[in-house]
Formats: C-alpha cells, sequence, structure tokens
C-alpha cells in the first residue's frame, strides 16, 4: 500500500508499536514482582525496599516453602493426579468420539445431542456433591478425577478432528483386515495428534488449577492439590490483612515463593503448549 | 429424498452384518455412555431434593416433598437476593469492561506491521490464562494490599493510599481488571484469528477513496470481524446469571464480603458448609433455570437481528 510510506503511517505505527510494549510490561509486572518477592530476603521485603528485582538475593524462601509442612509431597501428588486425571479425561474423550464420528452409526445422532445437552444443562453443585456421595466417592483421589472425567466440549473438537479425516484412509484399513479398534490405534490417533495433544493439555492444565472440587469433595489434608495449600497460605495473607496485623504467621517471601513453585509447571510448559493452545482455541471457535 | 436413499441402504444391510461391523464401536462408546448417564444425568434427577425437606437419613427418595418452600424462603431471602444482585453486578462489569479492550487489542495489533512485537504481546497476554484463580488472587493481593506495590507507587507520588481489597466499590474494579489480565488473551487469539481471514483488499479500496485509519477500521475491518463478536458477545450474555467458583472466592474476602458474595459461594456456604442442601438446591436450580432461558433467548434475539447463533 501506498501508505506504507507515509508520515502519518510512521507517527501511528510508532504510537501502536510503544504502546503495545508498555501493554506487555503492565502485563508482566505481577509475574516479576512475585518473582521478585521470592528471591529476596525478608528483612528487604519488610523494609518496603524490593521493587521489580530480587533485593538481597537469595533462595532461602525456596527452600523454606519446600519444607514447610507439605507442601513438597503435595507437589509430586498434584503433578500425579493431573497426569493420572489427564489419562482418564483421554480414553474417555477418544471413547466417545471415535464412534460417534461415525456418519452411519446408528444411534449416534441421539448419543450426541445427549452429550451436547449436558454442556447446558448444570444439575449445580449440590445434587453433583450428593452424586459424588452416592457414588461412595467423598473424601477419595476419584472424585478429583471422575465428576470431570469427559467434556462435553472437548468431546465434539475431538470428534471434528475424528470426521475430518479422509474415508478413504478407513476404508483402506478395513479391506486390509483392520476392526474397528485396530483402525483407531493405528490409522485415526496418529493422524490426530495434534488434536489429541490439544485436549491433553485442556485437561491437564484444568485439572493443576482447579480448586472447586477440592473445596467440595476432600476432607483430608493429604488428598489436598498444591492450589488448596496454597488457597491457605493466601487466606493467611488475607487475614493479616483485614486485621492491620504487621507479624504474619507466614513471611511474605515464603507466600510468594509458594506461588511461584506453583505457576511453575504452568510457566515451564507454556512455550510448548501455547501453539497447541492457539490450535485448540481455534478449533473450538469453528464449531461456535 | 434423502432419507429414502439412506432407507433402502439400511434395509440392505442385515442387523447382524451391522453390528458384525460395528459392534466394537458400541463396546467403545458404552463406558462414556454409562458415565455421562450416572454423572450428568443422574445429578439432574438429584435435583428433585429442591422440591423437598431433605434428610439426610431418609435418602432423596423417602424426604418428604414440600413444594416450593425451599424457593419461596430463597426469594424471602435478603442473602440471596445479595448473591444474585453480586452476579449480575460482576458479570455486567466484565462485559462492560472485559468484552471491547481484547477486541480494542486485536484490532490494533492486527493493524501493526512489526511481528515481533505482535507476537510477543499475544504470548505475553496469553500467558495469565494458564495461571489458576488461587495464584491470581495471591498476586493480586499482594500487588493491591496496603504494603504492596501499587499503594507503594501512589504514596512515592505522594497521594494517599486507597483500600483496593476493603473497599466493596474499588475491590469490584480489582476483581474486573484481574479478570481483564487473565482472560484477554484467550478472546485475543480468537479476534486476531477473525482478523487474519478478513479480506485485505477491501480496506486497500477503502484507502483509495480517501477512508482514514480509524474510519477504515470501524467501517471495514469491524464489520468484517461481526460474526465473531456476535457469537462471543451471546456467549457472555448467556452465562450473566451463572458465575464460575474458584474466581470471586479467591477475589473476595470478609471485608467485601457484601460485594464478593456471587451465586455459586453462596450456594457452597449455605450447601455445603452449612448442610442446607435442599435450599442450596433450590437456588442452584433457579440459576440453571435462568441461565438456560438467557441462553436461548439471546440466541434467538441474536438471530432475528440477523447475526450468528451458537445453536
Amino acid at each position: 500500500m501506498a501508505e506504507l510510506k507515509s508520515k502519518s503511517d510512521r507517527r501511528f505505527q510508532l504510537f501502536w508499536n510503544t504502546a503495545f510494549i508498555i501493554i506487555s510490561i503492565v502485563a508482566l509486572i505481577p509475574i516479576v514482582r512475585v518473582v521478585s518477592m521470592s528471591l529476596s530476603s525478608k528483612n528487604a521485603i519488610l523494609g518496603g525496599k524490593v521493587f521489580l528485582y530480587p533485593i538481597q538475593f537469595t533462595t532461602e524462601a525456596y527452600v523454606r516453602a519446600f519444607y514447610s509442612g507439605s507442601f513438597l509431597s503435595s507437589f509430586v501428588y498434584s503433578i500425579f493426579l493431573m497426569l493420572g486425571s489427564t489419562a482418564v479425561c483421554i480414553v474417555m474423550t477418544v471413547a466417545a468420539a471415535y464412534p460417534l464420528s461415525k456418519k452411519n452409526l446408528k444411534g449416534g445422532a441421539i448419543i450426541m445431542t445427549m452429550f451436547v445437552l449436558t454442556m447446558y444443562l448444570d444439575p449445580g453443585i449440590i445434587p453433583k456433591y450428593l452424586n459424588v456421595k452416592d457414588f461412595k466417592m467423598i473424601d477419595t483421589v476419584w472424585a478429583l478425577i471422575i465428576p470431570e472425567a469427559l467434556s462435553a466440549y472437548n468431546m465434539i473438537i475431538m470428534c471434528t478432528a475424528f470426521k475430518g479425516l479422509d474415508s478413504s484412509l478407513y476404508e483402506a484399513a478395513k479391506i486390509d483386515g483392520c476392526n474397528e479398534i485396530q483402525t483407531l490405534f493405528k490409522v485415526a490417533l496418529p493422524l490426530v495428534y495434534p488434536t489429541l495433544a490439544t485436549l491433553a493439555l485442556f485437561y491437564a492444565v484444568g485439572r493443576w488449577n482447579r480448586l472447586s472440587d477440592v473445596l467440595y469433595y476432600v476432607n483430608s489434608s493429604k488428598l489436598y492439590t498444591v492450589q488448596m495449600i496454597l488457597k491457605q497460605l493466601i487466606e493467611s495473607i488475607k487475614i493479616s490483612q483485614e486485621e492491620g496485623v504487621s507479624s504474619q504467621l507466614v513471611a511474605d517471601n515464603i507466600k510468594s515463593a509458594s506461588i511461584v513453585i506453583s505457576m511453575t509447571p504452568m510457566l515451564v510448559a507454556y512455550p510448548f503448549i501455547q501453539k497447541y493452545f492457539t490450535k485448540g482455541i481455534m478449533l473450538g471457535a469453528v464449531k461456535g | 429424498m434423502k432419507e429414502k436413499t439412506t432407507k433402502v441402504q439400511t434395509h440392505k444391510i442385515p442387523f447382524k452384518v451391522y453390528m458384525r461391523n460395528t459392534w466394537q464401536l458400541y463396546l467403545m462408546l458404552l463406558i462414556p455412555i454409562v458415565y455421562m448417564l450416572m454423572f450428568r444425568y443422574k445429578p439432574m434427577i438429584g435435583g428433585v431434593i429442591a422440591f423437598k425437606k431433605f434428610n439426610v437419613f431418609a435418602g432423596m427418595w423417602d424426604s418428604p416433598w414440600v413444594g416450593l418452600a425451599n424457593f419461596k424462603e430463597a426469594f424471602g431471602s435478603k442473602d440471596f437476593w445479595n448473591a444474585l444482585k453480586n452476579t449480575l453486578i460482576l458479570n455486567v462489569g466484565d462485559l462492560i469492561i472485559g468484552f471491547p479492550i481484547p477486541i480494542l487489542i486485536a484490532v490494533f495489533l492486527f493493524e501493526i506491521r512489526n511481528l515481533k512485537i505482535r507476537k510477543a504481546t499475544q504470548t505475553i497476554l496469553y500467558l495469565p490464562n494458564f495461571l489458576s484463580w488461587v495464584i491470581i488472587a495471591g498476586i493480586i493481593t499482594q500487588l493491591f494490599s496496603t504494603s504492596g506495590l501499587v499503594n507503594d507507587i501512589i504514596r512515592k507520588i505522594g497521594l494517599h493510599e486507597i483500600n483496593f481489597l476493603s473497599n466493596t466499590f474499588i475491590w469490584r474494579f480489582v476483581y474486573w481488571f484481574a479478570g481483564v489480565w487473565q482472560s484477554a488473551g484467550y478472546s485475543l487469539i480468537i479476534y486476531l484469528a477473525a482478523l487474519s481471514a478478513t479480506d485485505p483488499s477491501l480496506g486497500e479500496a477503502a484507502y483509495i477513496d480517501g477512508a482514514t485509519r480509524l474510519q477504515r477500521i470501524a467501517h471495514v475491518t469491524i464489520p468484517q470481524i461481526r460474526p465473531t463478536i456476535s457469537i462471543m458477545l451471546i456467549m457472555q450474555l448467556g452465562k450473566i446469571v451463572s458465575i464460575d467458583f474458584d474466581r470471586p472466592y479467591m477475589m473476595g474476602n470478609t471485608l467485601v464480603k457484601s460485594a464478593s458474595d456471587v451465586i455459586s459461594t453462596y450456594v457452597y456456604s449455605v450447601g455445603l458448609q452449612a448442610g442446607r442442601f435442599d435450599f442450596a438446591t433450590a437456588v442452584g436450580l433457579f440459576q440453571s433455570v435462568v441461565g438456560i432461558v438467557m441462553i436461548l433467548s439471546v440466541n434467538q434475539i441474536s438471530k432475528k437481528m440477523g447475526e450468528e447463533g451458537i445453536m
């Protein structure tokens, strides 16, 4: 476009480039701040010297956060819970999506409608709780895996991916003597790998971050996820804030370190999973 | 016509042959179907305790019916109306503040030619989407507390400190902007994708006709992504009475309880904490029903206005 060289365009570009750099920096400040608090000494924080970089650099807070109470064991448990729950979710999602992606499956349309309806019909917290109780899952690890084991939304995304495969591939597999299960594992799944990875990440991030079901279904502290432990820590910040107490139960740097530790799995994975998530959002958006 | 041909086909394939080829598919479907019935539909039936006086020992079916008593009690309760009011205020604020911001960012981000800045901004703004509300609440309370970074800056420039987290009016803005921080990146990606599917020649034609950049954005670019905007709007309007649990629960504190008590946290505290299952179910059921009515009507209205619907 001729406009490329105009003076007003250069000004426009300069202005918005600067604006977006500033917006990005502002969006990063909360994270930079919590990281620098976690790496500063307690005295530097109490003296109000810490701004956006660590003062009197020390990793003591991390050591103490890890050894305080049950944080370390809860962290390991949360990782395993995340992996296990993601595996269950993926098995369920594929088991539903693959048959329903077949156009000539009898009864498929009705079953699909029933799945879609679950996206809009919310039974509410209490009936769900009583249901989990009926299955004797309260205060077991199953309560954190089973109730959210299948999201209709993700299932539809998976189904769309299977539908997008060339039907001649299925026919070829059939002629070669594959039954449906062999076709699924040898032909379909390797081809929908990107979608599968995206959904696995959706489920994993969801499980890692979710607090509500831990709060609803679990009482014993050995089943507390990192988010739950962190919630208790943060509540102690809130209480001290409300009462205006300066001597806090847990020092700010240890709280910050705990926050950073629980962000870490997501922050480390972020560069790798970002492209998948972008794809995943678009998969969902296409469906509307 | 189409129906006829499929009928002929299904008659051609005997049931036995059909099942011989597909029984494995049905076997595979069995687990998800049983799961769906047990964990999605069974709890819906459990919603009947909204019309009962629930007794834990008698169980769901043997508890006595009380008609609409639980609903009457809810509508007569100040706490319920307060929770409903707060849900609406917080959601409407999200709509007014949170909805246009990603659109504006997307439109202007799409105009800049420096791809590195474009990509970096997108990556950075999307990052908070991966943080839980527990983490975000932790970060935000540290930032906005009286001894936090924001008040440090305010004091440094000589102003009086602000009680962001204890004044209900200001707290709401903290809640809304935390929402923008957390979710703007997600919507941004959707709008950017919609923008990259637009036709650049239309903008060029408008440029030759003498339209300024802002005119082109307003009259050429935005109309092209209108279907996406309207779908996003329908989805958000449809959810206006329902509210996520983690966000208000973690962002709130006892000092702003009168503003942060919403339906989801109210159901939790009345139901699971105080053990009034029947009453809390009634409140939840009310919310679900209003939610469905909202989705259906917003969808219908938008279709009447010539926009695409979600259903």
